[in-house]
């Protein structure tokens, strides 16, 4: 498992998404109400824009989500599904915080993911 | 090819064509009428002398329709099918149809000629031509569209009598104790009623100009206009000389198919006699041409007589009439202190409802009216005290909307079958509530009954609509969304309600929207005060209030757009858009405006955007008023006014209109006098003309008005509501409108106007205060931990010598 310093904890504001540049990928990271830090694709599957982590987060039933700023598609920061188009998903990669840093693995990449668009990502543990 | 002929071209001509195109009717149309100007809504009449145009009351052309104006038929060549036309080339029809209308009933006494009457558009330039001067007007005939003509004049100044044949007014309508209490209203404005009179002669002088009138007893009213208003005779003339079937007392005769005598003739609306009876309403004459379209494309559509029942507010009292106006029984409740009247007629075993009068009070009209014929619905006494208090299950074939027949049914279809869920999709789909409007209430209460949510709730988390969480923001004074949702609402919120709050606490509190937890709920478009586009890079719009920016600082935004690659736009709102930065540029781009003495033009915003101006009096040789000075004022008093969606602007130098003021959520028109205030304009997916407010208003007037205006909207709209919808919806309209924002009649001027002053007072620029404040200025980058590297995904193509975005697929 490679572990990959991204920023201070301190950095990532309670509800709002911070992008970071990890071996050539962009990840969004998002900070939700509870402390939770999630990281997933910054890339929007449907403008292909890369732009996810500059969304509106919020629940959906519970589920903490993000909204796409450009056309407004939700999808869940727990497993990256859209939540309007269930058949479209975004990569889900690993996050923690360490010492007050924050910590994210894109090295093993969970299956397909870095086919982006579609297919069902599974989250590791 | 098969080619219809229309001779005349009013309301009910218009709703013909209209039908013949809704019905796919492929042939040509062609409509000849001898007024200027196509059809105009006839019922609005009178508000054309408070400052509504002609054009405004215009029915738009049909595309595709060929219009004949200043034209008139003058024979039919039945043989030959065809029309001859005054001054022009005859007009060949393989159908023709009748919709000349009728012409108002003057007397033949002495000096008739030198009276008005009151139809048309150039009836009331005559009046308001002849009442410069004068003090004193008469109307013969206290009817409905004499107490309109009355109202009319009493607008324009004139200390105002009525003459009427009957012992009473409005004899059509109400019965003897109906018209007491009625005349009492009209007596109270200031009006004198001479019932139970007539017309001897109108009086002149030597050369002609009128004094007065004179009535059978020798009375001399004084008067220096008279306006004859004492009904109408359908326009027959071209029916009878071809030899058409027409009545004993006028009126082309019509089957229930509106054919006439000659089956390749029909005749719809006021000319036409249909078994025995003429119309003069909207209603009716609107069902004619419906089914005169519906025959006419092949359908098998039938006039079976219409309702005349009438609700209407003249000279401001209610007056309502349906069903019989005789029963063996009647119940009546009279309140001669508060002018009110009402009486309902009942059969002989006092279990069916005949039929009703109301004066002063029409609430029991909408609901009772449908159940005319039909078992009474509750006791009479609770009818008629409660009013319109008691809610009625209307049956299917009760008529909700007497102006476009719809009946309950057809409006509970609309509401199930085609998922219509408010009232404009109401009005959309079944064209109810579209003439005079008196039925929304009807079709807000079908709507609620049928269970629709009329997307009261924001979102999963707050069961509020947007008005109700102002109120709430307002009153407990909260502060914070975290405050908000956890007392109010549930879940963390979303994308929906996070903004609709942040816009609330703007509005409320005019903090800065990057402050603190407000940051968060933000839009990516506030959070960077910027606007993203589709490859995620950004444009900026520096203020440039009215479009007047000096030589200077247009070469700065030229050199900034430069020296960062900007592709660079003039927008609608006389504005420089400046796209392709990428978020780490925003602060240094928005560093050299600001330094230049730029601020935030709020592009990004659900804010004020811009004051559009033409160039006025100042330059212009046309211009009335300084209209790039007003623009001005108006821009800089707004700024950064957060609002439940954008807000545009524009001023106007003179009525050419350069500015396009009427297709903004305000806009103002500069007269002679002062300055017109026009509201709820739109372009857009749905264009509607602003309405006009208010009329040659001092600047002081104009900027209270417009205050309470935007604040009135601000605290009740629904969220992303522009104001041209949230006018649609209010109950009571523009009326309603006037009444609150200029009568007080709420008693929140004063707050609205306070509200507004806090907001001008406390306005700061969002990106000077940005620049300097290191903790928002932190956020500005691509990536938190490489801040220095640009965004490798944001890629550019050259078109036109500019930047394009490239998004990689």
């Amino acid at each position: 498992m490679n572990w990959i310093g991204i920023c201070g904890y301190d950095l990532l504001l309670p509800e709002r998404g911070v992008c970071a540049l990890v071996d050539g990928e962009q990840v969004a990271l998002f900070r939700t109400y509870d402390g939770t830090v999630h990281a997933l694709g910054n890339r929007d599957p449907f403008s292909g824009a890369y732009v996810l982590s500059r969304g509106i987060v919020g629940t959906r039933k519970g589920e903490a989500t993000v909204a796409s700023p450009l056309h407004k598609q939700v999808f869940s920061l727990v497993t990256g599904r859209c939540l309007d188009e269930p058949a479209v998903a975004i990569p889900v990669y690993r996050a923690r915080v360490r010492d007050g840093a924050v910590q994210v693995s894109v090295s093993v990449p969970p299956s397909g993911a870095r086919a982006q668009d579609r297919g069902l990502v599974s989250v590791g543990g | 090819m098969r080619k219809i002929v229309v001779a005349g071209y009013g309301p009910a001509a218009h709703r013909l064509v209209e039908a013949l195109l809704e019905r796919d009717f492929d042939g040509t149309i062609t409509v000849i009428g001898e007024e200027p100007r196509p059809a105009y809504d006839r019922v609005a009449l009178t508000s054309y002398l408070d400052g509504v145009s002609a054009e405004e009351l215009s029915y738009p052309v049909p595309p595709g329709v060929v219009t004949r104006l200043n034209s008139r038929v003058t024979g039919i060549d039945r043989r030959a099918r065809r029309v001859t036309v005054e001054g022009g080339e005859p007009e060949p029809y393989d159908v023709l149809v009748l919709a000349t209308g009728s012409r108002p009933f003057v007397p033949p006494v002495p000096g008739a000629g030198h009276a008005h009457v009151y139809r048309t558009i150039d009836d009331l330039d005559a009046i308001r031509a002849a009442a410069e001067g004068a003090t004193d007007g008469v109307v013969v005939g206290g009817g409905l569209l004499g107490l309109e003509a009355a109202d009319a004049l009493r607008g324009l100044g004139l200390r105002t009598h009525i003459v009427e044949m009957s012992p009473w007014l409005m004899p059509r309508q109400v019965d003897e104790g109906g018209g007491a209490v009625l005349k009492g209203h009209i007596e109270a404005l200031g009006l004198s009623v001479h019932a139970g009179s007539g017309v001897q002669e109108i009086v002149t002088d030597g050369r002609g100009k009128v004094t007065g009138l004179r009535t059978p007893d020798g009375t001399l009213v004084e008067a220096q206009i008279v306006v004859f208003s004492a009904g109408v005779r359908p326009r027959d003339e071209l029916a009878r000389e071809c030899g058409l079937a027409v009545g004993e007392r006028g009126g082309v005769v019509v089957d229930s198919a509106m054919r006439t005598s000659d089956p390749h003739i029909y005749a719809v609306g006021e000319c036409a006699l249909h078994d025995g009876m003429v119309y003069g309403l909207a209603g009716p004459c609107f069902t004619m041409a419906e089914v005169a379209a519906e025959r006419i494309t092949g359908g098998g559509a039938a006039f079976g007589g219409a309702d005349l029942s009438t609700k209407l507010k003249l000279l401001g009292v209610e007056v309502a009439q349906f069903g019989a106006m005789e029963g063996a029984l009647d119940v009546t409740y009279m309140d001669p202190v508060g002018g009110v009247y009402k009486k309902l007629f009942i059969s002989d075993d006092a279990t069916t409802l005949l039929g009703g009068i109301c004066v002063g009070d029409a609430s029991p009209y909408g609901t009772l009216r449908s159940y005319v014929g039909k078992p009474l619905p509750a006791p009479p006494a609770d009818l008629l005290f409660a009013g319109g208090g008691v809610q009625l299950d209307l049956p299917d074939d009760a008529q909700v909307c007497s102006c476009n027949n719809v009946s309950a049914g057809a409006v509970r279809a609309a509401i199930h079958d085609q998922g219509c869920a408010d009232v404009p999709g109401v009005k959309a789909c079944t064209r109810a509530g579209t003439t005079c409007g008196s039925c929304v209430p009807m079709l807000k209460q079908l709507l609620e009954k049928a269970g629709v949510d009329t997307g009261k709730g924001l979102c999963e988390h707050f069961a509020h609509s947007r008005a109700e969480l102002f109120d709430i923001v307002r009153v407990r004074g909260i502060r914070t969304f975290s405050q908000l949702i956890a007392e109010h609402g549930e879940g963390r919120g979303c994308d929906v309600c996070k903004p609709a709050v942040a816009s609330i606490l703007a509005s409320l509190h005019n903090g800065h929207v990057l402050e603190g937890e407000n940051a968060a709920l933000q839009d990516t478009n506030d959070h960077f005060l910027a606007n993203i586009q589709k490859n995620g890079t950004y444009s900026v719009v520096p203020r440039i209030p009215g479009g007047e920016i000096t030589p200077g600082k247009l070469i700065v935004i030229g050199e900034v757009a430069r020296d960062f690659g900007l592709y660079t736009k003039i927008t609608g709102g006389q504005r420089i858009d400046l796209f392709g930065a990428r978020v780490d540029q925003l602060p240094e781009i928005w560093r050299r405006l600001v330094d230049a003495g730029f601020e935030s033009g709020h592009a990004y915003g659900k804010a004020l955007r811009t004051v559009k101006s033409c160039v006025g009096s100042a330059w212009c040789r046309y211009g009335v008023q300084d209209s790039v000075g007003m623009a001005i004022a108006l821009e800089l008093r707004y700024r950064g006014l957060r609002s439940p969606h954008k807000l545009k602007s524009a001023v106007s130098g003179c009525a050419r209109e350069c500015a396009e003021a009427r297709s903004k959520d305000f806009g103002v028109i500069a007269t002679e006098q002062g300055w017109n205030l026009y509201v709820g304009g739109n372009g857009g997916f749905k264009p509607r003309h602003a309405d006009l407010l208010a009329a040659d208003l001092t600047g002081e007037e104009l900027i209270r008005t417009i205050d309470r205006f935007l604040m009135f909207y601000i605290r009740t709209a629904d969220r992303l509501q522009r104001t041209s919808a949230w006018l649609e919806s209010l109950d009571g309209g523009l009326g309603y409108l006037r009444s609150v924002i200029m009568d007080d009649s709420l008693g929140i001027c004063a707050d609205l106007d306070a509200h507004m002053e806090r907001h001008v007072a406390t306005y700061a620029d969002e990106w000077r205060a940005t620049l300097e404040d290191p903790d928002k200025l932190g956020r500005f980058v691509s990536f938190v931990n490489a801040p220095g590297v640009p965004d490798p995904s944001i890629v550019f193509a050259t078109e036109r010598d500019q930047i394009k975005p490239v998004v990689m697929s």
